[in-house]
């Protein structure tokens, strides 16, 4: 056979292994098409991927700042496959060794942490802690930190602005409440709503209707509570003199038993304890919308000729003023709490804003000591005012000129009134 | 030393709360405090539920004006007091929750109390509407400023509001009247809350210091303060 032949032999024989070795190729590649699933579960392909991913890294662990030595804080970079995109990692777990013993976990964290704050330690316990990255089917661990332990700070550094505007305007309202005592006159503005408490009495005398006076339905745990009180103290020594009824259903039992020796003092005050009675003062509910349904239940059935709703109020604000509004009572309201304030506005004759709520019981006594508190109040005011100006006039000229100073001023105005 | 006493305490438990703002090992004791006074609350409620048995059986023994109301008060009172104390109805023992689903507390707190203080809740919407037609009647220059505020703001809040003002060219779209109710909400009305609540922290502080120094006392029912 030539050369020449064997290359003719070959060429006849081509196409059919052409076809052949194309059939083979494509059920091969049909095969390999159906079989890639089983072959990329089966084959541990992506196990040996998720094997591989890299675990946190700088794991360390610090004393959490100004506690009591019961914290420890932990941080970390987390691992190199916690991308978002990718999300091969599923989470991270915390682990804990306290003294040498076996390791607990503590914390489940979700992709993307990068800290564990571990409370409730001991300062007398050693700690170890380690934090193991996870994938679907792999975890990676971090090296594990060394021994530390909580410690305790006694004074918190981190506090010191406030302590110091405390210190100020608490040394002012002390050092005023010391000058009133040795008879110095002290300028306080009119409030109204507080002016008309004589003429809001008087007009419940005239009518022969009782006075309904509501504090809130907050405990005795709440300042605007207090404050209540503190008012209905003045106001029960005006209601003995004018000899009126005062109507008060409250809505904890606390309230009523300091608002009827409250009332008790003023008759006493008075020269009248023996037009005082228990039942004065009567406890309704503590629910909220079942006190309401009382409340209003005595003043459409009673009709007061006056209503004081002084204290902490929430959605039953409105309720109780536009009821009291509807049987013609005058209402003298004050509350804390600014959402509520325009409903008071809204539905009272005289609203005590914010503030004049706790100065009321100071100015209807008259007393100087108290007045002296009020007037304490007028620095912390001035340096409120003041931090706001700075802050204000700092902020405009950073951004106009981009001085860094200011900057810094403003940050200082900033965390002058906040806390770590 | 009936009023000493009390007054000792507070100056005491004052001073001590105010230190545990600065000094961490007493850091937990505000918590603690607030856990004492909610058991003592807890006690109290003798004091206030034998009080409301009290004057509404008084108010019916003696048939004074409105007394079928106290009916529906004690009669409302003792059973429900009955169904969470005896667990009447609970599908468990007695150790079981008193809210479990089938019991007769919880058939009469679900279907009676919850309506009850849902239709009262309710009325909240028509009381703000008449207090709305009272606020904004545009008597004085207060009040029509009141008045023109709350047209922008409600206005804004309405798609009307953004159709009106769409038209006008990107260098006036703060006078759009979206944006107008935004910034009117973000600038005037929140300074002004500001210094509302500026003024409140101040308030409970000077409050606060004449509780604790006892220049106020008129609360402990002292006759004197």
């Amino acid at each position: 056979m030539t050369k020449h032949q064997r290359k003719d032999r070959h060429s006849r024989v081509g196409p059919a292994t052409l076809l052949i070795t194309v059939s083979v190729f494509f059920t091969a590649s049909l095969s390999l098409a159906q079989s890639e699933p089983t072959v990329s579960d089966s084959v541990p392909v992506d196990s040996q991927a998720v094997a591989s991913i890299a675990p946190v890294t700088s794991l360390i662990v610090e004393d959490f700042k100004y506690d009591d030595g019961e914290k420890l804080l932990l941080s970390w970079i987390p691992s190199i496959d916690d991308v978002p995109e990718v999300g091969r990692i599923t989470g991270y777990e915390v682990y804990r060794i306290t003294d040498g013993g076996e390791p607990e976990k503590i914390g489940d964290l979700v992709a993307g942490k990068n800290s564990y704050e571990d409370d409730g330690l001991s300062r007398e316990s050693q700690y170890q802690y380690y934090v193991v990255a996870l994938s679907d089917g792999g975890s990676a661990m971090s090296v594990m930190t060394a021994p530390s332990s909580p410690e305790r700070e006694w004074i918190n550094f981190g506090r010191t602005n406030l302590f110091l505007v405390a210190l100020i305007i608490g040394g002012a309202i002390i050092f005023f409440i010391g000058s009133a005592r040795r008879g110095k006159k002290l300028f306080v503005r009119k409030i109204a709503g507080l002016e008309a408490v004589d003429e809001a009495i008087g007009r419940a005398t005239e009518m022969g209707r009782p006075i309904l006076f509501i504090p809130g339905i907050r405990d005795m745990d709440d300042v605007q509570t207090l404050a209540a009180l503190t008012i209905l103290g003045r106001v029960a020594e005006q209601v003995a003199n004018y000899d009126v009824q005062i109507r008060m259903p409250v809505s904890r039992s606390l309230v009523m038993t300091a608002a009827r020796e409250t009332i008790k003092a003023g008759f006493q005050t008075a020269g009248r304890p023996d037009a005082y009675n228990d039942d004065m003062v009567n406890y309704v509910t503590d629910e909220q919308f079942g006190y309401v349904a009382a409340v209003d239940g005595v003043m459409v059935r009673e009709k007061p000729a006056t209503v004081f709703l002084l204290g902490a109020f929430f959605a039953e604000s409105l309720i109780l003023a536009e009821t009291g509004n509807s049987v013609g009572a005058i209402q003298i309201a004050g509350t804390a709490r600014p959402a509520q304030l325009p409903f008071f506005v809204a539905a009272c004759d005289f609203t005590l804003i914010g503030e004049e709520l706790f100065a009321a019981s100071a100015y209807l006594s008259g007393e100087p000591k108290a007045l002296g508190s009020l007037k304490g109040q007028d620095v912390g005011k001035g340096i409120a005012m003041a931090a706001i100006l700075i802050g204000v006039a700092s902020a405009t000229l950073a951004e106009l000129t981009g001085w860094g100073a200011m900057t810094s001023l403003l940050e200082i105005m900033k965390g002058l009134f906040s806390s770590q | 030393m009936r009023r000493e006493i009390p007054l000792a305490i507070t100056i005491f438990v004052g001073f001590l709360l105010i230190f545990s703002v600065f000094f961490p090992p007493v850091e937990d004791l505000g918590e603690n405090f607030s856990l004492f006074f909610d058991i003592i609350a807890v006690f109290a409620f003798f004091l206030g539920g034998g009080n409301l048995v009290r004057i509404h059986g008084k108010k019916l023994l003696k048939r004074k004006p409105d007394w079928a109301f106290s009916i529906v008060t004690l009669v409302g009172f003792f059973l429900m007091l009955a169904a969470g104390l005896f667990k009447i109805g609970n599908p468990g023992d007695i150790s079981s929750n008193v809210t479990a689903e089938g019991s007769l507390f919880a058939i009469m707190y679900d279907n009676i109390f919850k309506p009850l203080g849902a239709t009262m809740y309710a009325l909240l919407a028509f009381f703000v509407a008449s207090a709305s037609y009272r606020a904004f009647r545009a008597k004085n220059r207060e009040a029509t400023i009141l008045l023109s505020a709350a047209f922008v703001i409600l206005l804004g809040s309405t798609p009307l509001g953004a159709l009106l003002t769409s038209w006008m060219p990107d260098s006036l779209s703060i006078l759009e009247i979206p944006n107008l109710a935004v910034w009117i909400l973000s600038s005037p009305n929140l300074a002004g809350q500001r210094a509302i609540i500026i003024g409140i922290g101040l308030g409970v502080v000077s409050m606060s210091l004449r509780l604790i120094l006892g220049v106020e006392r008129s609360y402990l029912g002292d006759e004197g303060a």
